[in-house]
């Protein structure tokens, strides 16, 4: 049988702001246990929480990114229920009437189509604290210093059909809350999570099978892997004549495999009432109007200018406009050098490479988007080769100058293209492999190609990269042949 | 000394006729005679207090004295009290100290208000008889035998009888205003947002207001006007400027308009109590004002709706007490469900436990459009009987109870019956109003107390026509044949 799985998704996103939700505490990560809570994240009988407003205006911001309605109010909840990392023994969350209504978001699919997925909603939360287990002699010890970190939960709709969408549409969010600036989206740290919804249907029926739910999937390759995991579980058992149990389950990276964590029955009955502490919000349609005119270029209209201003490919595009660092270093080159496809051959080349190498961020590269235009400069107006361009990055990355042309200068790498000083090396290389020109000289015309690479890289060594190529090939031609 | 009204004792203290440190000795020697009988206070805090009182009067010496310095008072201990315990009058809260003071005490002391310690109050001001409390119950002053009604039994105790002139109270439905009038006293419950509700251990946080007790309407005036004000830690908080309300007290009744509620004069209400109300309305007619019957049609339903309401905040709000971070914990819990289990089971009591199950269930999957929606739905519709109310009239009317104070042990397990003495003082609650209660007299020795309803920041006309009351009354200044 021909199965089809169904995938939808939830991300927690933990949202930038300086203190936590309902506290004036940090948010910082790391800290030592607990020296991030105050009588508020302790739940102090008598404390009251009060709405940070960069919080409200975050979720705004993502709510316009995703062309979703912004409503006139929201509400907060209490989501009930025991737990010790759990101070108060509710979530304060939002159920009723959340402040991301419904939008959408384009997913790029790998054969260059793209795939327009529904976002259910997305609300604002407190995150819990940590319990620890290890380190107490069989007891559990509990941090708080994450408990009321503000948190934006999105729900998309179950429209995804493979793992692969799934972490296209998780990598498109990553980059909207970071292009954003409201979230690090760093999953490493907890700042991105995702739970995944997942059930199979034979291809072709309407009705849903019973999903399962995979819990706090903490890497992009997680997300695949896990996904893919499920589905084929899930498409053992039905083919074995099972049937899927609805449950929460843990996917164990190590293993590669879920484990059920608790199922349908053993649910909470969470009790969710409207917050009494905290009252309605009014939100401004003047005030979303200035944070829409304030908003940044986003991924998606980055991909569209790169390709449709800038005749860059649907590829170069998608990998330039990933991030937004890489964004902006990239615009900023394209705006000092004037040609995009020199500076995205560039950056996704030599600058990726050393990156890569270094294992560093786009934002601690070592050469700043000034002195990479510089390079590119002196590589189109001839004055640098292709070689010595490279050897120029090396060297500003290894802070030997300030600018491509001080570099330049001090390493003798301009480009020769005085034809009299080419000439003078090719004579001098051709008078040193006098048995090699007899060679070249003696060989069938079809077999002489090859041969000329050996001058060529003679020459180059010769001019330590500086001779012109172009140049050096003509010359070179004339003096063989003749 | 201990008999002077508020003013008078700022008098005194001004014109160094006593000391503050005097005056505060005076009123704990009292405790210490007085309070083994009527088990009013829950913690005493003799140091502190005499602390505060030196503190007070270098203060009345540099003459950067207010109205408040070095006067003593008392706070219900659900008000969080830095480096005190606060005990909610539970076994929970037996051993917490809290880390923090209440906005109300934090504003009262900044006004040289001396705290005495903190008094005694049903279990999580769960409660009208003051029965509940883990520290046994506060009994009245008037009359051993009677309750001194609850939540708030042991600050109106303790006012009535004289071991302090003035404490604090919260009302979330009726908890200042039903032990006022069953000892005899004066207490305001303000406007939902009046006074900051920071560092007030929340039962029902929708309703709970923290409002004064004292004897008299004037006394009142002085403590809520150094209570009230906006909080920026509390989102409930409405900034709104606070009226200077001593200023208002002299103003005529002339020609105000007050509403008898039908609902509130019908079968539920004792003969001899309506007498009592009665001749009260004489006296404000006296004093020129007019009076309107009019309608509350929904009176009745506010009691269900109301204990669906609070037990399902209280629910959620008692939930943090889990033995976990402070509080009471079970001894050698086997597993993380047996130190919840245990925990609450061996430190809540009845009463709570009672709450926190009709909460729990009200909120349940199931139940809830039936019962928590539904009494959404009543306490809508039942502020805007009030609102259609206040297009007719200034000030509605009414007893504060239906009983006097009821015998100690009587009602206790009968809890339905208990819920029902609340019919008058619930809607207030439920639609965030103002409400007074003044001594009104005594049936057989057993006071009454007259309630006056205002609209949403009418506190000033309330205090002002209950003070023009006491001008041409002497009830409030009757007090318990005590030793």
């Amino acid at each position: 049988m021909q199965w089809e799985a169904v995938i939808g998704l939830e991300i927690h996103a933990q949202l930038a702001t300086k203190t936590k939700i309902f506290s004036g505490s940090s948010t910082a990560f790391g800290a030592e246990p607990n020296s991030q809570a105050n009588i508020i994240d302790l739940a102090m009988p008598g404390i009251l929480p009060v709405l940070n407003k960069q919080a409200v205006e975050m979720a705004i911001k993502f709510g316009l990114a995703i062309n979703s309605a912004i409503p006139e109010r929201t509400t907060f909840d209490r989501k009930n229920y025991f737990y010790p990392d759990l101070p108060k023994g509710y979530q304060t969350t939002q159920m009723a009437t959340p402040i991301v209504g419904r939008g959408y978001l384009d997913i790029q699919l790998e054969d260059g189509s793209s795939k327009r997925i529904a976002i259910h909603h997305a609300h604002l939360e407190e995150d819990a604290g940590k319990s620890l287990h290890e380190d107490f002699q069989g007891m559990t010890g509990v941090d708080l210093n994450r408990a009321g970190t503000p948190l934006l939960e999105i729900v998309t709709e179950p429209e995804m059909s493979t793992a692969k969408e799934a972490v296209a549409l998780l990598r498109s969010i990553h980059s909207i809350i970071t292009y954003l600036g409201i979230s690090d989206g760093n999953m490493a740290e907890g700042s991105m999570r995702c739970d995944a919804n997942v059930s199979v249907r034979p291809k072709g029926q309407e009705k849903l099978g019973n999903r399962c739910e995979i819990k706090n999937i903490n890497s992009f390759r997680f997300v695949e892997r896990a996904i893919n995991h499920e589905i084929q579980r899930q498409i053992e058992v039905l083919e074995d004549g099972g049937r899927i149990a609805q449950q929460t389950r843990l996917y164990d990276p190590d293993l590669n495999e879920t484990r059920a964590m608790r199922s349908k029955e053993d649910a909470n009955d969470y009790r969710y009432f409207p917050c009494p502490d905290l009252l309605p919000v009014e939100i401004d349609s003047a005030f979303v109007q200035q944070l829409k005119d304030a908003l940044p270029e986003l991924p998606e209209e980055k991909r569209q200018r790169f390709t449709e201003q800038l005749g860059l490919s649907v590829y170069d595009a998608g990998v330039l406009s990933s991030s937004r660092p890489l964004a902006d270093y990239f615009d900023k080159v394209v705006a000092l050098c004037g040609d995009a496809q020199l500076a995205s051959n560039w950056i996704s080349g030599e600058l990726a490479a050393q990156l890569n190498r270094d294992g560093v961020e786009i934002t601690q590269a070592a050469v700043t988007p000034e002195q990479f235009a510089g390079i590119l400069i002196r590589l189109k107006d001839d004055t640098l080769s292709n070689g010595a361009a490279k050897q120029v990055f090396a060297a500003l990355w290894a802070k030997e100058g300030q600018t491509a042309d001080e570099i330049i200068e001090a390493k003798g790498l301009k480009q020769v293209t005085d034809t009299g000083a080419i000439e003078a090396i090719i004579d001098e290389i051709l008078a040193k492999n006098t048995a090699q020109v007899e060679q070249y000289r003696a060989a069938e015309p079809d077999k002489r190609g090859k041969m000329v690479g050996f001058f060529v890289g003679q020459i180059m060594k010769a001019s330590k990269g500086t001779a012109n190529p172009k140049a050096v090939n003509e010359l070179l031609a004339k003096k063989l042949n003749g | 000394m201990l008999d002077l009204s508020l003013t008078q004792m700022a008098q005194g203290l001004a014109e160094r006729k006593f000391s503050s440190v005097e005056l505060t000795q005076a009123f704990l020697q009292r405790i210490q005679i007085v309070n083994p009988q009527l088990n009013a206070f829950i913690t005493i805090t003799e140091s502190q207090a005499l602390d505060a009182a030196k503190a007070a009067d270098s203060q009345l010496e540099k003459g950067t004295a207010t109205p408040l310095t070095g006067i003593p008072i008392a706070h219900k201990d659900l008000f969080c009290t830095e480096g005190v315990k606060t005990s909610c009058g539970s076994k929970m809260l037996d051993n917490f100290i809290a880390p923090y003071d209440a906005a109300i005490v934090t504003n009262l002391a900044e006004a040289g208000a001396v705290s005495l310690g903190k008094t005694n109050l049903d279990e999580f001001a769960m409660g009208s008889s003051n029965e509940s409390s883990f520290y046994g119950a506060v009994k009245n002053p008037w009359d051993t035998q009677a309750v001194a009604g609850g939540s708030s039994g042991g600050s109106a105790a303790a006012v009535a009888a004289r071991l302090v002139p003035a404490a604090t109270g919260s009302d979330t439905g009726g908890s200042i205003r039903q032990p006022a009038a069953f000892c005899g006293i004066t207490g305001l419950k303000p406007t939902y947002g009046r006074v900051s509700r920071w560092g007030m251990v929340a039962y029902a946080s929708s309703m709970d207001q923290a409002g004064p007790m004292a004897r008299s309407a004037e006394d009142c005036a002085l403590m809520l006007q150094h209570m009230a004000g906006f909080d920026a830690r509390d989102s409930t908080s409405i900034e709104q400027a606070v009226p200077d309300y001593l200023s208002q007290l002299g103003n005529s009744i002339q020609g105000m308009t007050f509403g008898l509620p039908k609902e509130y004069f019908a079968e539920d209400l004792n003969p001899q109590m309506a007498e009592r109300i009665q001749a009260a309305i004489k006296e404000l007619e006296k004093l020129g004002a007019k009076v309107k019957a009019i309608s509350l049609p929904l009176t009745r339903m506010a009691i269900p709706a109301y204990y669906v309401i609070t037990p399902a905040e209280a629910s959620s709000n008692l939930s943090r007490f889990d033995g976990v971070r402070y509080g009471y914990r079970c001894e050698d819990p086997k597993d993380l469900e047996d130190l919840y289990k245990r925990s609450r089971s061996e430190a809540f009591g009845h009463e709570v436990k009672r709450r926190i199950l009709i909460g729990t269930y009200a909120l349940s999957e199931g139940f809830y459009d039936a019962y928590y929606n539904k009494a959404q739905q009543i306490r809508r519709l039942l502020a805007e009987d009030f609102q259609k109310a206040f297009q007719q009239v200034d000030l509605i009317v009414a007893p504060t109870t239906p009983n006097p104070a009821f015998d100690l042990g009587s009602k206790i397990t009968d809890p339905i019956q208990m819920y029902l003495e609340d019919i008058y003082t619930l809607g207030v609650n439920l639609a965030g109003l103002p409400a007074i209660s003044v001594p009104a007299g005594q049936i057989n020795n057993r006071p009454v107390g007259l309630q006056l309803i205002g609209n949403h920041f009418g506190e000033s006309q309330l205090l002002n026509a209950a003070h023009q009351f006491q001008q041409v009354t002497d009830h409030h200044l009757q007090k318990p044949a005590l030793v």
